[in-house]
């Protein structure tokens, strides 16, 4: 078996979330440093609000203002911080019950050590210094031995309310993929194109992905296909995408191999986008040091004929 | 559905139940690289082709991959080709074999072949799980399983119901098991380690790891021709609870409760229970919920702590159930499956041999 093939794979997404009102009065509360709950059917006050009571599902709307001081339900001690979580040292996450609240919430809580947290100890909010309506505009908790403050009426209405977050993510992956395409990609940098040829019904897929989607088995006998092949469908790409060096419009086509039962897909080049047509026959292009084709060109050999690629499109 | 709608509908058994080796890592494999020996197991264990499986049915999550709808990838692996009858949930495999076997109790089928998959291995699972967590209040904070699960833990022993010997008790006792579990990541004696995020040590945690499962149900006599002992599904239920962390009593499973008593599982004592318990106290949480006492014999398999594939733990849970019923080491056990933090959804499935 040729080596594992590994590359590092990130996923970044910004997702940009809108909220319902009760969601946009609490983010928009902490802006402005106040603390919002939501009042259930029951009397019960939950924070942080939810729009819908999660016992009896009834919508909730009834805003109520608790305070930034509160104790501590349940506590662990994260000795190493993870990448975006609240505080690079050390620190406890802890879920609080803010005074005024029935429900508790979940942070993270600045404290020397795991000796100077326990359940049941009284904490603030304390809060950052930038503030845009998300829940990281509490910092973090801290432990307060101080009076419980007061809770001031407020009706849960602001100027300028936020009405939706952005929500950041990355994830990081290492990318393996797996024995038929490490092969695949491996004879590509041989210049060779490598298909597997299904056990059952004989064809031969490329690239290959280790299986036959028809018949449901394994494939393992490699078949060198191409390089030349046969254009069988293509479509003609008008808008420039992000960060793309290629001028507009250019011909994407779905190009079957000589040899292979499947069509790949690949820019087509060397020809004048509006020539491009079905039938045509390709050749690879490749460039100094590239893994795999930049284009495929037309070869100057006559059209196919249209029975020899129709059970391919 | 209740055990009362139940009663008198298709009978419904697991008649073959395969799993993977399950490893740290499976990078020499592709998803359907790695889930297709274990289909293919299933289906010699039953006789069937591909061709003969009425419904197909899959749990994963793209999540694991980090690519978006890589299940239909894995799809090549059953031979998904029209007019296949197929579906996939974003979820553990054991809502997909629910998914099932509601379809075979409308008779559109007679058999249903349900795998899941999970490679941990190319993420760091610690991360990815946040992804599932409230975008609005809890994601941003990036608060990862095992101090979710901390959480959990720490609420337990405030609350006087475990302490940390215990806890090191129920990872010594599940890895014991362990050892006669030839696909288990973890076996016999592993040390209870460091606090990973305390009150848990790497011991408290289930292993990271890649691996999948594929179980065949079949209907009423179809299943008696498939298997010489099918485990008859008597009744299966799951349930949810608030997705607010901090509304739930941490140290309850209601959710499982409910479950349990909807598929039936108070009306008579289970000889076995394998429980989808991925950290060592959601095993005494499970342990209060189902009532289960010291007459159960609890994960004989090693359970997620011996190897937790993630989106197959829960469906090898029910698989492993059901093997010891065909092997006529139980006569009624009982499956469970969660997902989510803390215990947050779970399934319960109660699993019976024709008496002997
Ligand atoms: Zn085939």
């Amino acid at each position: 078996m040729p080596e594992v093939l590994k590359a590092p794979l990130v996923v970044e997404f910004p997702f940009t979330r809108s909220l319902g009102p009760v969601q946009s009065a609490f983010l928009t509360g902490l802006r402005e440093r106040v603390v919002l709950g939501v009042r259930t059917g029951d009397g019960r006050t939950l924070v942080p609000p939810v729009e819908y009571d999660p016992v009896t599902a009834e919508e909730l709307r009834d805003l109520v203002a608790v305070a930034s001081t509160g104790t501590v339900t349940t506590w662990a001690w994260n000795h190493e911080p993870r990448r975006g979580q609240p505080l690079a040292a050390p620190f406890a996450w802890v879920l609080v019950r803010l005074d005024g609240a029935d429900t508790a919430l979940l942070h993270a809580l600045d404290a020397p050590g795991p000796d100077a947290v326990r359940t049941g100890m009284r904490v603030r909010i304390r809060w950052a210094e930038e503030r845009s309506g998300a829940i990281t505009d509490i910092a973090c908790f801290e432990p307060y031995d101080g009076e419980n403050t007061e809770i001031t009426y407020h009706a849960g209405e602001f100027e300028g309310p936020v009405t939706g977050i952005v929500a950041h993510a990355r994830l990081d992956y290492t990318y393996s993929p797996g024995r038929a395409q490490s092969a695949y990609i491996t004879a590509l940098s041989g210049r060779r194109t490598v298909g597997e040829r299904c056990p059952s019904c004989r064809k031969v897929y490329v690239p290959p992905r280790g299986a036959c989607p028809t018949c449901g088995v394994a494939t393992a006998e490699q078949v060198e296909v191409g390089p030349r092949g046969t254009v069988t469908t293509f479509c003609i790409v008008n808008i420039k995408a992000k960060n793309l060096d290629i001028e507009v419009p250019y011909v994407y086509a779905h190009i079957a191999l000589d040899g292979a039962d499947l069509a790949l897909h690949g820019r087509i080049g060397g020809i004048p986008y509006d020539q491009v047509r079905m039938g045509l026959r390709v050749e690879p292009v490749w460039t100094e040091g590239a893994r795999y084709p930049d284009h495929y060109r037309p070869t100057g050999e006559p059209d196919a004929d249209y029975e020899t690629y129709k059970e391919l499109l | 559905m209740t055990r009362e709608q139940a009663r008198g509908a298709r009978e419904i058994a697991v008649v073959a139940f395969a799993q993977t080796d399950h490893r740290r890592t499976s990078e020499e494999h592709s998803e359907v690289e790695m889930l297709m020996p274990v289909l293919h197991d299933v289906l010699e264990q039953t006789g069937l082709k591909t061709a003969d499986i009425g419904f197909t049915c899959s749990g994963s999550s793209d999540y694991l991959a980090g690519r978006a709808f890589s299940f239909t990838l894995a799809l090549d692996g059953v031979g998904a080709w029209p007019p296949i009858s197929e579906s996939h949930v974003e979820m553990d495999g054991a809502w997909a074999l629910y998914e099932a076997w509601t379809k075979l109790l409308t008779g559109d089928a007679d058999t249903a072949l349900v795998y899941s998959y999970g490679k941990s291995s190319p993420g760091s699972v610690r991360d990815v799980l946040t992804r599932q967590l409230d975008p609005y209040y809890v994601a941003p904070l990036w608060p990862d399983s095992v101090a979710l699960a901390a959480l959990q833990a720490q609420a337990l022993i405030d609350a006087g119901e475990t302490d940390e010997p215990a806890l090191a008790g129920v990872a010594a006792r599940s890895r014991a098991a362990a050892t006669t579990n030839s696909h288990a990541q973890l076996r016999g004696s592993v040390p209870h380690g460091e606090y990973v995020v305390r009150p848990l040590r790497t011991g408290d945690c289930p292993p990271i790891g890649d691996g999948a499962a594929a179980v065949v149900l079949a209907a009423g006599e179809r299943a008696r021709q498939l298997c010489a002992r099918p485990a008859w599904i008597r009744g299966i239920d799951h349930r949810i609870e608030a997705h607010g962390l901090g509304v739930r009593d941490l140290t309850d499973s209601p959710s499982a409760r409910l479950a349990a008593e909807k598929a039936g599982v108070f009306e008579q004592p289970v000889d076995t229970a394998e429980l989808h318990a991925p950290f060592t106290a959601q095993e005494v949480v499970l342990r209060k919920a189902l009532r289960l006492d010291d007459r159960v014999t609890v994960n004989p398999s090693g359970g997620a702590l011996a190897a937790n594939p993630i989106m197959a733990a829960g469906l090898i849970r029910i698989g492993e159930a059901a093997a010891r019923i065909h092997r006529g080491e139980s006569d009624r056990a009982l499956a469970h499956a969660t997902s989510g933090p803390c215990l947050q959804q779970n399934l319960v499935a109660v699993l019976e041999g024709d008496p002997r």
